[in-house]
């Protein structure tokens, strides 16, 4: 190609069939006699199971099957621990995982206790009002210390407490740190849960089919060739008779990534028994319970600092909500803990957690994963520091700001990975200037801050920095194909959620091969197209599947040129891919289609060279040693109406280093998307549960999703520091702008309250716990 | 219990003996086959299954099959004659990137059509108040309220 495909903001492959209504959802899957399953799920969120009487369902015309946990016999087991714990020397792990249906006891509302397999979605829901559960209600635990307080409520009574896990993390020396330093700061700072809320509920279709001895799933997964190991070790399949597809998938966010929820292995074990099609499709209220949840952690935490900002160490001591089981691991957790040191130099840290069982469904990672509560524990950290050393809240981050010729930059502690957390490289002051320029930061500080709080107006500003371990392993992999129609396939393991793999990875292929990306076909999440894989997680689709597609493709085009040198009998190096063809430089006129070249290399008749591999088409694996960390910077500027207490964003800026652009359009959409959902963390969604563990506002009218007239235009600019941990030089993107939201939000409403000395130690606030803080605040000024 | 209705989708008849319960986006969606309408809440909330009764926005999350009995309902398989032939609105969502996932998509296009004859040339804050009615979880609307401008532009140059 004459122009590149890399770096450029094309258009996405994938949009015409999702414009259309022509992309193929899970719940678009319509099959022959297929049946259709709905669960009855606990009201109570601690209960011991008496006893389950299904016999009025099972008699219900249109029902095939009930079933309970005594119905699953050897099949009933507790899913696996999908990330162990990482080798931390002072580490405390108690495994408990989520089982199919309930049996003795429920541990959250929501949770599974029968299943129903009928003729349609319609008579199943009809027969769960006739089973009849005895169930005899347990105290429930919610609270976080509440959880590990003597005698409280038991989640899991053979393990004697409710701590799932403890890590303690640590690097120089916080005492002498504290003893050193002029002033030393220590708060405690809230994080409370949401849900990632994707639009398309999760959905399973399973499909036996007895004469070729196969399974075919269609599930809403981001990890389907996990999903397909271990339903055929389950299941007592080969791998070979599973196919997991991953068809369109209507957003994941994290929760998708989880494995394996109940219903994901209940339908394949129905649809074996009942040897019909099952499909099961959650609905919004069913979300708000079944499917995993994010983010409740307590802080209490110090920071040891020079009268000149100068950081000395940090101390944080914090508990984490693992909610009823804790399925995926300390992921969580730990992110929080290495991201709170952020693009600074913190010389001594002292990092400890316990993660809480609670009755409340279950915490996996979404968006973010943990690493917002830790940009937000330490980004109000030097607010508070700035304020009471009296140095501008920038300057102080500037003065502590890693310098670009430190890296790699070792932290001496381990990220969620199992590697040490290095920074592979970064340059953290240009961003920051450049988002200080975007937002205006002196002319709105020195002239219209004043001038409009003259007028009665209550307008606040705000800059945080954060970065984000991306791109981590362990591999991903890919092939390359060029047809004999000249189009090029491409198929990889990993799931696609509307990231535009279809497009960024097509670039990335039609880079090397001289094609354009509209005839790289990619196909995504179908274990039958790719057999090897771990899943999109972790913000790391481009880095880990992008860097396997490149090495595929590269030796693609190795082949190519080798074969048209034959064909052409002119050296490689003499040859260039332009527009689906290789010719002579200088001598268009000696030129070959790579359609052509395609079925020459795979002769139907005669002989080869003997070590000939037939096609052109490679298939490459990409692992990188650690996570490539991409790393940014947010401005706001936003008005509080003093009445309502409601915000207006008036200014929103982004300035983000992912390293290589792949596609700038992709990439704004992503930061524009993930910033609209940090904005609904910081200030719209809480999920409220009881005391009893009931969730309070289990559907979209009382849980607010931020709408169009919510999420302000983003301004965002681009600093590229390439990673050296990958050939393309990329960091992660997916999910950067979500993370440092609720820290953005903290600093500007303190700052837009600065006279009364507003603190804001909690997210997510909204507008009534914002007038309860400023009334508390302005009833300490006064008194 | 059953009722027969009659109802014109896209354009084409069809008559299907069904139950009154049976919500309108279940009767496009499993019983003729037209799976574009997507649902995401079935509380009338999210805006993902609007589609057009009479030529008015709907939520077929809402509404039972047998109220549309006799009536006129277009869904996005119909807005162009496919993925080759889209129209103006779809081509604006194309270039302007104004799609992630795509869930949401066909319920924002159906709300634009009777949005955009109304309104030709709507200023932002008429297109964000249009969209606050549909949820969108990974775009950030950002880049629909482009695609929506973006569309009003091509429609309006093909008229002229």
């Amino acid at each position: 190609m004459s122009t590149r495909q890399f770096g450029r903001p094309i258009k996405r492959n994938e949009d015409p069939r999702l414009l259309t209504g022509r992309a193929l959802f899970t719940d678009d899957v319509q099959m022959a006699g297929m049946l259709h399953v709905a669960f009855l799920r606990s009201d109570l969120a601690h209960a011991r199971i008496r006893s389950i009487d299904v016999k009025g369902a099972s008699r219900r015309p249109g029902v095939a099957a009930v079933y309970t946990a005594g119905d699953l016999g050897e099949f009933w087991q507790p899913g696996p621990l999908l990330v162990p714990p990482p080798p931390v020397e002072q580490l405390e792990f108690h495994q408990r995982t989520q089982t199919p249906l309930a049996k003795d006891k429920v541990r959250h509302a929501g949770e599974a206790v029968a299943m129903v397999v009928a003729e349609s979605r319609y008579l199943a829901e009809d027969a769960l009002d006739d089973i009849f559960v005895d169930y005899e209600p347990l105290d429930a635990v919610t609270g976080l210390e509440a959880a590990l307080s003597e005698g409280a409520p038991l989640v899991h009574e053979d393990l004697g407490h409710n701590v799932s896990a403890r890590v303690t993390q640590t690097k120089g020396n916080w005492t002498q740190a504290e003893s050193e330093a002029d002033l030393v700061i220590r708060r405690r700072f809230l994080y409370d849960r949401g849900t990632a809320a994707a639009l398309e509920n999760r959905g399973i279709v399973a499909s036996w089919d007895e004469k070729s001895q196969r399974l075919t799933i269609w599930d809403t997964t981001q990890a389907p060739i996990a999903i397909r190991n271990g339903l055929a070790s389950m299941l007592g399949l080969s791998e070979h008779q599973v196919r997991v597809i991953a068809p369109f998938i209507g957003g994941g966010f994290g929760p998708k990534i989880m494995m394996f929820y109940p219903e994901e292995v209940l339908l394949p074990w129905a649809a074996l028994q009942l040897g019909s099609p099952l499909k099961w499709i959650e609905d919004r209220e069913e979300n708000f319970y079944a499917t995993t949840q994010e983010r409740g952690q307590v802080h209490d935490a110090a920071i040891a600092l020079k009268s000149d900002g100068t950081i000395l160490g940090v101390k944080d001591l914090f508990l984490h909500d693992a909610g009823a089981y804790a399925p995926y691991g300390l992921t969580v957790p730990i992110n929080s803990q290495c991201t709170l040191l952020g693009p600074y130099v913190v010389p001594s840290y002292h990092s400890e957690f316990s993660s809480v069982f609670t009755n409340k469904p279950i915490v996996t990672p979404y968006r973010g994963a943990g690493r917002q509560h830790g940009v937000f524990v330490m980004e109000r950290l030097l607010d508070i520091a700035a304020k009471e050393l009296d140095i501008d809240p920038v300057e102080i981050r500037r003065r502590n700001f890693i310098p670009p010729d430190r890296f790699p930059y070792a932290n001496e502690i381990i990220f969620q990975d199992f590697a040490p957390l290095v920074y592979d490289s970064g340059n953290y002051e240009p961003a920051l200037e450049r988002a200080l320029e975007l937002i205006g930061y002196e002319e709105f500080i020195r002239t219209e801050q004043p001038r409009r709080e003259a007028a009665g107006e209550r307008v606040g500003i705000a800059v945080v920095n954060y970065i984000e371990g991306t791109g981590i392993g362990p591999y991903e992999g890919a092939r390359v194909t060029v047809e004999a129609s000249g189009k090029v396939s491409v198929a990889t393991g990993v799931g696609t959620q509307g990231q535009g793999h279809y497009t960024s990875f097509a670039q990335v292929v039609a880079e090397q091969i001289g094609v354009a990306v509209s005839d790289v076909h990619v196909v995504t999440g179908d274990t039958d197209l790719f057999y090897w894989g771990a899943g999109t997680f972790a913000s790391r689709g481009a880095v880990v599947a992008g860097n396997a597609m490149h090495a595929a493709a590269a030796r693609v085009r190795a082949k190519i040129l080798k074969l048209a040198g034959e064909k052409l009998e002119a050296a490689e190096e003499d040859l260039e891919l332009i527009e689906g063809r290789v010719q002579v430089k200088g001598a268009p006129q000696t030129s070959i289609s790579l359609g052509q070249l395609a079925a020459e290399a795979n002769p139907m008749r005669g002989a080869v060279q003997p070590g000939t591999e037939p096609g052109l088409e490679a298939t490459e694996y990409f692992g990188p040693e650690r996570g490539a960390t991409a790393s940014g910077v947010h401005a706001i500027i936003l008005k509080v109406d003093p009445e309502t207490f409601l915000v207006e964003i008036e200014k929103y800026v982004v300035v983000h280093d992912c390293g290589t652009v792949i596609n700038p359009l992709i990439l704004d959409g992503q930061i524009q998307g993930g910033v609209a959902q940090g904005i609904g963390n910081a200030f719209y969604e809480q999920l409220h549960f009881d005391d009893n563990g009931a969730l309070l506002n289990a559907s979209l009218m009382d849980y607010l999703l931020p709408t169009a007239s919510d999420v302000p235009n983003i301004e965002s600019d681009h600093v590229e520091t390439p990673s050296p941990l990958n050939p393309l030089g990329v960091k992660g993107a997916g999910e950067a702008g979500a993370i440092p939201v609720g820290a953005l939000f903290a600093q500007a409403i303190d700052n837009a309250f600065r006279d009364i000395g507003l603190e804001v130690r909690e997210i997510p606030l909204s507008p009534n716990r914002l007038f309860e803080l400023v009334t508390e605040a302005s009833a300490r000024e006064t008194a | 219990m059953d009722r027969t209705i009659t109802v014109k989708v896209n354009g084409r008849e069809y008559e299907r003996s069904v139950e009154p319960r049976l919500l309108l986006s279940d009767f496009l969606r499993h019983e003729i086959g037209l799976t574009g309408t997507h649902v995401g809440c079935e509380q009338g909330v999210c805006g993902a299954c609007t589609v057009l009764v009479d030529n008015e926005a709907v939520r077929s999350c809402l509404l039972f099959a047998v109220q549309t009995n006799g009536r006129e309902v277009a869904t996005v398989e119909g807005l162009g004659a496919g993925p080759q032939q889209m129209h103006l609105i779809q081509h604006g969502f194309w270039e302007a990137h104004g799609l992630q996932c795509g869930f949401c998509t066909p319920g924002i296009l159906m709300s634009l059509v009777p949005f955009l004859e109304q309104n030709p040339d709507p200023t932002e804050k008429e297109i964000r108040d249009l969209l606050s009615g549909n949820i969108c979880r990974c775009t950030g609307y950002q880049k629909i309220v482009e695609a929506v401008q973006l569309s009003a532009r091509l429609i309006q140059e093909k008229s002229s």
